[in-house]
């Protein structure tokens, strides 16, 4: 296939660990063959090349957290004909949303050095408050092969197949012993959107809401089992306030903890 | 394609003038960054490594905060070396509770650290510093011409992806590491089925060592101070004192008492110094230097096989040291699952009380320092953290200074080039280094 008609695909970093973006690099039996199908266009952490937009799909990792950045995000979208989020980061604000629910003072009293250098707004907002987004992929990080699924499907014009239910139907899928009934280890499985198979309880562990919220989660009965397990007001707020803390369910429950 | 050697020097059409080398968006490293250097006549006058990368304040939020949640949170500093802030900072805690990770555990951790430095390195040395040496924009354009090569190192970066995900659930920000221990162990027979991977990659880990040691290599020794763990018995992972090669030695509880940090105007990252004597290095290249009696007698061999026998001054050639850390990493591996017996219990259990711990230890860019002040409930009141990055950042800006006025006749696009690589000798992390604190805030 000739080079100019292959999709263009763009991979943009806003504020972020990279993890998400090196789930691409991951993929070690599929790149090359992935590449074989379309053409790396903007991928800083892995090319020195830029080709320029318009992009036939970009790949966003990261939240926003500068005034720089929310400019740079419009002219993303601009040039994208789908623009698809990547993590928890660009889902949900990320662990960098933490900051949100602190008074900035907090931070400005920390200060010790030369704070006019730095540029950074108050709050760690997720790319869908600032531009459309097509479609968003869960997960602290994704799951690779979710986002190889996500990949094809956009090039194929076709929906991608990415379940919505819990994690705790993974566990049953999975028949792993219930970590809470068993050894009432608190776990958000039940309101903790599906894509990693249920790692954490497979790991005698229970799962810490990595993937975010699912649809319509019912956070209020999975506190009020926390706190007959001997939970407490401050243990339930962290639970909920993660790497996914700014995302509107646990966001209002980790805020009726607090 | 650049000619057979790239670095040679060419005649000298050199005009007196100004010149300025810019890069805006660093590739091939992680973060973001940009190059600024600005020479007049035959001088270079101005060395910017800007970090633009926003800050995400880590150290902030982590107060208030369990100590249990430090190494899932400190995790999300970096996705290509999480395992290195979960050990910093479990060795840290665990230093500041006064409980010492012993036996199996202990080995689990070394193996799990062998899984991350060999995908990190081998993601630099294939992916991100190889292309620079053979003049291609990235890995892929590279397998156009080299494809067994290429598809060597993502299967050598998958062994270690593999080690990491078999021990702590997935390659990325692994959910088994806890203050104490694990959350989950295994049995040996379950551990061995990495075993016949890990053999072909061993193998194939020399052959990158021979591989990478017949790239062209520009001559340029510096006499850096490289500082690195040191640990009497073993190749430093997560314990040792930190030593140099100019009379440092010091435990981590000293380490803030030797050096410091600068905020300056075009980083968003800070720069560590040495109290007394500035700019250090940190990475492969220091604790090969400081370590290489310590290495496998196989690692030693194939150093030795390409002419390095433990002093290695040239940056540039720090892809040879990565790759024989991999190799060392491979063999290391292979030797902690051969003489692994399950532990009768995946973690020692710890309890809340006041503490103040420290520790560093080796990520695969070298010292990642972790200071954790904790109150009696298991609060964390004070956290602090010291990437590699940071430390390496004044050292890879002196390196412009000196390595630029030797090669001004080349081209604007070459010069460009090879300031880039020279920047890509550290592999430097950039969203590393720029989780920390100081921060001038707008309302959104
Ligand atoms: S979502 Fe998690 S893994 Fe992905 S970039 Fe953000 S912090 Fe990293
Ligand atoms: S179980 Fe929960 S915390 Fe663990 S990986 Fe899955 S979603 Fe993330």
């Amino acid at each position: 296939m000739a080079e100019r008609s292959k999709p263009k695909v763009a991979v943009w970093k806003f504020a972020s660990c990279d993890g998400c973006q090196l789930s691409l690099l991951d993929c070690e039996d599929e790149l090359l063959a992935v590449a074989e199908e379309i053409q790396i266009a903007n991928f800083p952490e892995a090319s020195r090349e830029v080709i320029e937009g318009p992009y036939d799909v970009s790949l966003v990792e990261g939240s926003v957290t500068t005034p720089h950045d929310r400019e740079r995000i419009q002219m993303v979208r601009k040039s994208s004909k789908v623009l698809i989020t990547i993590g928890a980061c660009a889902t949900a604000g990320g662990i960098q949303a933490l900051r949100n629910f602190k008074d900035v003072k907090d931070f400005i009293n920390t200060v010790y050095a030369n704070p006019e250098f730095i540029d950074t707004l108050d709050q760690s907002t997720p790319i869908a408050d600032h531009v459309k987004v097509d479609f968003e992929l869960r997960g602290c990080p994704i799951n690779k092969m979710q986002l190889v699924e996500v990949i094809n499907a956009f090039l194929n014009s076709r929906k991608p197949n990415t379940p919505p239910h819990s994690t705790c139907i993974d566990c049953k899928l999975e028949g792993n012993v219930c970590v809470m009934v068993a050894q009432g280890t608190p776990c958000l499985g039940p309101v903790t959107h599906t894509g990693c198979g249920a790692l954490c309880p497979t790991y005698n562990r229970g799962c810490y809401g990595c993937f975010g919220p699912k649809e319509t989660p019912n956070t209020n009965s999975l506190s009020s089992w926390l706190k007959q397990s001997g939970a407490n007001d401050d243990q339930m707020m962290r639970a909920f306030r993660g790497f996914n803390a700014w995302s509107e369910p646990f966001r209002k429950e980790s805020e009726s903890h607090d | 394609m650049p000619g057979p050697n790239r670095f040679e020097k060419k005649a000298n059409l050199m005009t007196k003038k100004t010149r300025t080398i810019k890069v805006d968006y660093l590739a091939r490293v992680e973060g973001e960054g940009a190059l600024y250097l600005k020479i007049q006549d035959d001088q270079v006058v101005d060395v910017k490594l800007k970090i633009f990368e926003p800050p995400r304040f880590f150290e902030a939020f982590l107060q208030g905060r369990d100590f249990r949640e430090a190494p899932d949170i400190t995790a999300r500093i970096c996705g290509i070396c999480p395992v290195a802030y979960q050990m910093s900072a479990v060795h840290a805690i665990e230093n500041g509770l006064g409980i010492r990770v012993e036996g199996p555990l202990r080995e689990l951790r070394r193996l799990l650290y062998c899984g991350e430095w060999i995908e990190s390195h081998v993601l630099h040395i294939y992916m991100l510093h190889a292309p620079d040496f053979l003049g291609y924009q990235d890995a892929i354009q590279m397998a156009k011409d080299h494809k067994e090569i290429v598809q060597r190192g993502l299967q050598m970066k998958k062994a270690g992806n593999d080690i990491v995900a078999f021990l702590g659930g997935r390659e990325i920000h692994p959910v088994n590491v806890r203050v104490g221990g694990f959350y989950k162990v295994f049995s040996k027979k379950e551990l061995s089925s990495l075993t016949d991977k890990l053999k072909w990659a061993r193998d194939a880990a020399w052959d990158t060592v021979l591989w990478t040691s017949q790239l062209d290599f520009p001559d340029f020794d510096r006499d850096y101070e490289f500082i690195s763990l040191s640990h009497p018995d073993e190749y430093p992972f997560n314990e040792g004192r930190l030593i140099s090669n100019k009379g440092l030695n010091i435990e981590a509880s000293e380490y803030e008492d030797h050096f410091e940090e600068e905020h300056v105007a075009h980083s968003n990252a800070l720069h560590s110094v040495l109290k007394e004597r500035g700019a250090y290095f940190v990475g492969p290249m220091a604790r090969f230097n400081l370590n290489f009696d310590r290495l496998s007698p196989l690692a030693r061999e194939s150093a030795r096989e390409v002419g390095l026998n433990g002093a290695c001054t040239n940056p540039f050639k720090s892809i040879v040291v990565r790759s024989i850390e991999v190799l060392y990493a491979f063999d290391e591996a292979l030797r902690i699952i051969e003489t692994y017996e399950k532990p009768e219990r995946p973690f020692i259990e710890v309890e809340n009380k006041e503490a103040e711990g420290h520790a560093f230890t080796e990520a695969p860019r070298g010292m990642l320092y972790h200071r954790y002040k904790i109150d009696g409930d298991g609060k964390i009141l004070e956290a602090n953290i010291i990437p590699p990055t940071s430390q390496n950042q004044k050292t890879i800006e002196n390196d412009l200074w000196h390595y630029v006025p030797d090669h001004l006749d080349l081209t604007q696009e070459e010069l460009t080039w090879q300031c880039e690589q020279a920047i890509r000798n550290y592999d430097p992390c950039i969203s590393c280094a720029t989780h920390f604190l100081k921060l001038n805030v707008e309302r959104v």
